[in-house]
């Protein structure tokens, strides 16, 4: 019951620091000085295409670039009427990309579920691989597996991720015959989604994923490592091998269940560093996910759809902590009962 | 007759350094105590792990342990990590010193506590949970179901031990190793727990090896004893001959350190109140607790109510009570850490013709200058010096914030102070990890004396320490206030301690002052119940005087339970009354 209460309440800080994340990106955007559109007008007055100017300055006019910036804000996020009445982000309208000269959603659209699905690989990927080398780590310390868990752990750090990607392009393809490059088989874009496709997309995820999930998977065992070493050392441990527990099932019900607190907690720190490490991998796989799209947005000034895809990422983040602070509640009863009466 | 348990010349040692545990043999009979006795570092501890089998990965031990139970001959030192861990929790099982650290945290204590059952035993989860509601209820739970849901925070310390008690016994163990069982646990709690595994011990006839460094306790606990030192058993015997004769010379070192709560035959005049320097009026402190969710209104915690006090120059005030009796929110009051609720006032006078200047709401200069006049000893000296300075930046780093004196006087003034408190000048260039606990505890001391302070507030300086150095303690702040000329604010949980050093007593229950004395009136004529339950819980080191656990339940218990003429309410507070001159109770009149 009390969590239900918590739930909602963290869903409605949730929305807040999203309405100030908002502000911030767009006026962080709307920094550097001039937009799209006026850069564009320059460019033609000085090459003296002065009928192109007059069509962009209709733009100007129906996108509102020509209102002070704290009105564009409002018609953007769509708490004030624009030019064709109430239509910004909370209306589902997200803008038009001057760059692409096409609606953001188009744009998105696609990329947008393959982003949530690639990172979504990568942290599946980044828990799988650490957790057991990081228990087996702990367990073994100072053992041969240990130091070979680290050994490959910090090769994993220190390789740069596109590096990675293609060496892993080259010899995946080579002796397992696995794809270079893109989300899928050329033939199914743009295809209603089916039992090949589907197919298509897992074999193209194999190397991203890897290429994603690696950096982090190393950081995080090592991590896991030093929070089970240090529970390992705790009075508790002891009580429980007096008890005659044998020591794996023992390992796993008390300095485990203590270390993973922080593995939780990491949960919504590693959606924002995966999705923003992984704008550069995508670059060099060629994925359609959003992180090309965003680089292109904002090297042009393309405001409203570099606006939209940071929003994105935003919401992305705090879904990710919302939902780690909802599970530590759940697996730590001295945050549910902290204020209970003893 | 073979005994229950033989422990025949166990070595342990490190790699290849000395070892710390050397040819220690002991025995151990069905149904009886065996107390092992002995200082910090004595290896009394990592003896009884080597018995359970759970030395760290380190440990080389040698030597022969065997058990006699009902399951025939088992020698314990030759068995294989399997076959051991069907002995653990199950013939021999173990309560450790620290019941907050001991359980785990996030599992309930019922569920911590059906586990060495469910091990050893084939019993279903239902049986499992019946045995340890039966268990707790044992153990003095109130509200047995209520416990077995409870997590170990939710508890407090004495009812943690508790629990740990009924999880060690759940599996009716034949020896029941407790390692110092009660040394984290208020006095009144210590002689309750200590009652209850005796009482256990005799209806379940287990037999008990008790690790303590308390001679008070083994002679309330124990038939037999085994006093060890630097790793060698210095003295065994019966508990009543090497009680009454100790014959080994640390023995008798151990009995001359141990503190006791002195025989007093007359009540001690008032003392002279007309120089003081530092009075304490009506002072209060509440505290607001945000309530157990964001919706439930906020709850008040009375730390402290309408405390009067005062210390007389050159003279000990002792404030003393349980944990959460408000005694530390005193002191820190007093230093002004805190600020107290309006209406009270703390007003400190540095010398007999100074001007009284107020505690809370001075100027910055007059703070500056109380700041030197009044320094504080704390309680636990392994963290109250950094581990990155060496002794000398310690040291003078009270001068340089104050800005006093320069570089070379500095100096100079850390070198006497170092002699001051018994050490040697070559050590200002050392670092506090190459000194023993007692060591560090003068170092904080001398860092206290470093701005020629009038008043010292000292909060339990020696409980973090054995008894033997706390003896040596005690003597220095002694030595040190009678030379210097100081007055102290000693905090302390320790009757005996405090009838050391204190020249006044101020017994502290749930924020009040129930009954305030000198220490000998104090001893004389105990009024209130909780001082006659803090003096009847102190172990005496003499087994012909055992503890009265009747008393001690009566006084330590909830202040409803109080006769009528002390009961005491949230609301209705009878007056600290005058009895006799310079002896105050807090009752009806």
């Amino acid at each position: 019951m009390s969590l239900l209460k918590y739930a909602v309440y963290r869903l409605f800080t949730m929305l807040v620091t999203l309405w100030v994340v908002s502000i911030l990106i767009f006026f962080i955007i709307n920094l550097p000085p001039g937009d799209y559109l006026s850069n564009q007008i320059a460019e033609l007055r000085a090459t003296g295409q002065e009928s192109a100017v007059e069509q962009a300055e209709f733009l100007r006019k129906e996108y509102a670039l020509d209102r002070p910036l704290w009105q564009q804000y409002l018609i953007w996020v769509g708490f004030a009427p624009g030019p064709n009445g109430f239509s910004g982000l909370l209306q589902g309208d997200f803008g038009w990309s001057f760059e692409f000269d096409k609606p953001v959603a188009d744009i998105v659209g696609d990329a947008l579920w393959l982003t949530v699905l690639v990172n979504l690989a990568a942290v599946l990927f980044v828990y799988m691989v650490a957790l057991p080398l990081g228990v087996l780590a702990a367990a073994k310390s100072k053992t041969w597996v240990d130091y070979t868990a680290a050994f490959v752990g910090y090769i994993g750090l220190a390789t740069p991720n596109f590096l990675l990607a293609l060496i892993l392009f080259y010899y995946g393809n080579r002796y397992l015959g696995l794809p270079i490059g893109g989300m899928m088989d050329p033939q199914f874009e743009g295809e209603p989604m089916s039992w090949e496709k589907v197919k298509s997309i897992l074999i193209h995820l194999i190397v991203p994923t890897f290429v994603i999930g690696t950096s982090g998977a190393a950081a995080m065992m090592q991590r896991l490592r030093a929070n089970l070493l240090d529970e390992l050392g705790k009075p508790y441990v002891e009580t429980a091998q007096a008890k005659g527990l044998a020591p794996a099932k023992m390992l796993t019900k008390y300095p485990l269940r203590m270390a993973f607190n922080p593995f939780v907690a990491d949960i919504g720190n590693l959606l924002p560093a995966m999705v923003s490490g992984s704008v550069l991998v995508s670059v060099v796989l060629g994925l359609q996910t959003i992180g090309p799209a965003l680089l292109a947005a904002l090297k042009s000034q393309d405001q409203f759809l570099a606006g939209f895809i940071l929003m994105f990422v935003a919401l992305l983040t705090l879904i990710g902590t919302m939902i780690s602070d909802l599970l530590l509640v759940l697996l730590d009863p001295r945050i549910r009962y902290g204020g209970r009466e003893a | 007759m073979t005994a229950l348990l033989s422990v025949e010349d166990l070595s342990i040692a490190f790699g290849a350094a000395e070892p710390v545990v050397k040819g220690v043999s002991f025995s151990l009979e069905q149904g009886q105590t065996l107390a092992l006795v002995g200082e910090s570092g004595s290896g009394k501890t990592i003896s009884c792990r080597a018995i359970l089998g759970i030395l760290p990965k380190r440990a080389r031990p040698t030597g022969r342990i065997t058990l006699n139970g009902r399951d025939g001959k088992l020698v314990l030192s030759e068995l294989s990590e399997r076959r051991m861990r069907s002995v653990r929790g199950n013939a021999v099982s173990m309560i450790f010193q620290e019941p907050m650290r001991s359980l785990s945290p996030l599992h309930r204590v019922g569920n911590q506590v059906i586990e060495g059952l469910m091990l050893h035993q084939k019993v279903s989860a239902a049986q499992a949970k019946a045995a340890a509601l039966e268990q707790f209820e044992r153990v003095g739970f109130p509200d047995p179901e209520r416990a077995f849901r409870a997590y170990p925070f939710e508890l407090s310390g004495g009812m943690r031990q508790r629990a740990m008690i009924a999880m060690a016994m759940i599996a009716k163990p034949e020896v029941l190793i407790a390692d110092e069982p009660t040394t984290a646990l208020d006095v009144t709690t210590q002689a309750q727990v200590l009652g209850l595994i005796k009482e256990l011990q005799k209806e379940t006839g287990t037999a008990v090896i008790l690790v303590t460094h308390d001679l008070g306790v083994v002679a309330n606990m124990a038939e037999t004893v085994a006093v060890m030192n630097k790793g060698k058993v210095m003295e065994s015997g019966s508990a009543e001959l090497v009680l009454r004769d100790p014959a080994h010379g640390y023995t008798k070192k151990l009995f001359a350190a141990a503190p006791m709560i002195p025989d007093v035959a007359e009540p001690a005049p008032p003392l002279p109140r007309d120089d003081l320097i530092l009075t304490m009026k009506d002072v209060s402190k509440t505290y607001r607790v945000r309530g157990n969710s964001r919706w439930k209104p906020e709850m008040l915690v009375h730390a402290c109510r309408g405390v009067d006090l005062a210390v007389t120059r050159g003279k000990t005030l002792a404030i003393v009570g349980e944990s959460g009796s408000g005694k530390t929110t005193c002191a820190r009051i007093a230093l002004g850490a805190e600020l107290p609720d309006p209406g009270g006032k703390v007003m400190f006078r540095a010398s007999p013709d100074a001007e009284p200047i107020k505690v809370h709401g001075m100027s910055r200069a007059d703070r500056t200058r109380f700041q030197r006049q009044a320094q504080m000893v704390f309680q636990d000296p392994y963290s109250s010096l950094s581990p990155r300075m060496r002794v000398i930046d310690a040291l003078t780093e009270p001068l340089e914030i104050h800005g006093l004196g320069a570089r070379s006087e500095r100096r100079d003034k850390a070198a006497e102070m170092l002699t001051w408190v018994g050490l040697k000048q070559e050590m200002l260039f050392r670092y506090p990890h190459a000194f023993s606990g007692g060591q560090r505890q003068r170092l904080s001391i001398a860092r206290a004396l470093m701005l020629d302070p009038a008043l010292l507030v000292c909060d339990e300086p020696t409980s973090a320490l054995d008894v033997s150095v706390q003896e040596q303690i005690l003597t220095l702040l002694e030595d040190i206030r009678d030379r210097a000329g100081l007055s102290y604010l000693f905090i302390s949980h320790d009757l005996a301690v405090v009838a050391r050093i204190a020249d006044e007593v101020a017994v502290m229950r749930q924020g009040l002052v129930v009954e305030q004395a000198p220490p000998e009136t104090l001893f004389y004529n105990p009024q209130h119940p909780y001082t006659k339950a803090l003096i009847a819980a102190q172990p005496e080191p003499d087994i012909n005087r055992p503890i009265d656990l009747k008393l001690v339940a009566h006084g330590a218990g909830s202040p409803d339970s109080w006769p009528e003429m002390y009961r005491f309410t949230a609301d209705i507070v009878p007056a600290l009354t005058e009895l006799e001159p310079g002896h105050k109770v807090r009752c009806h009149a």
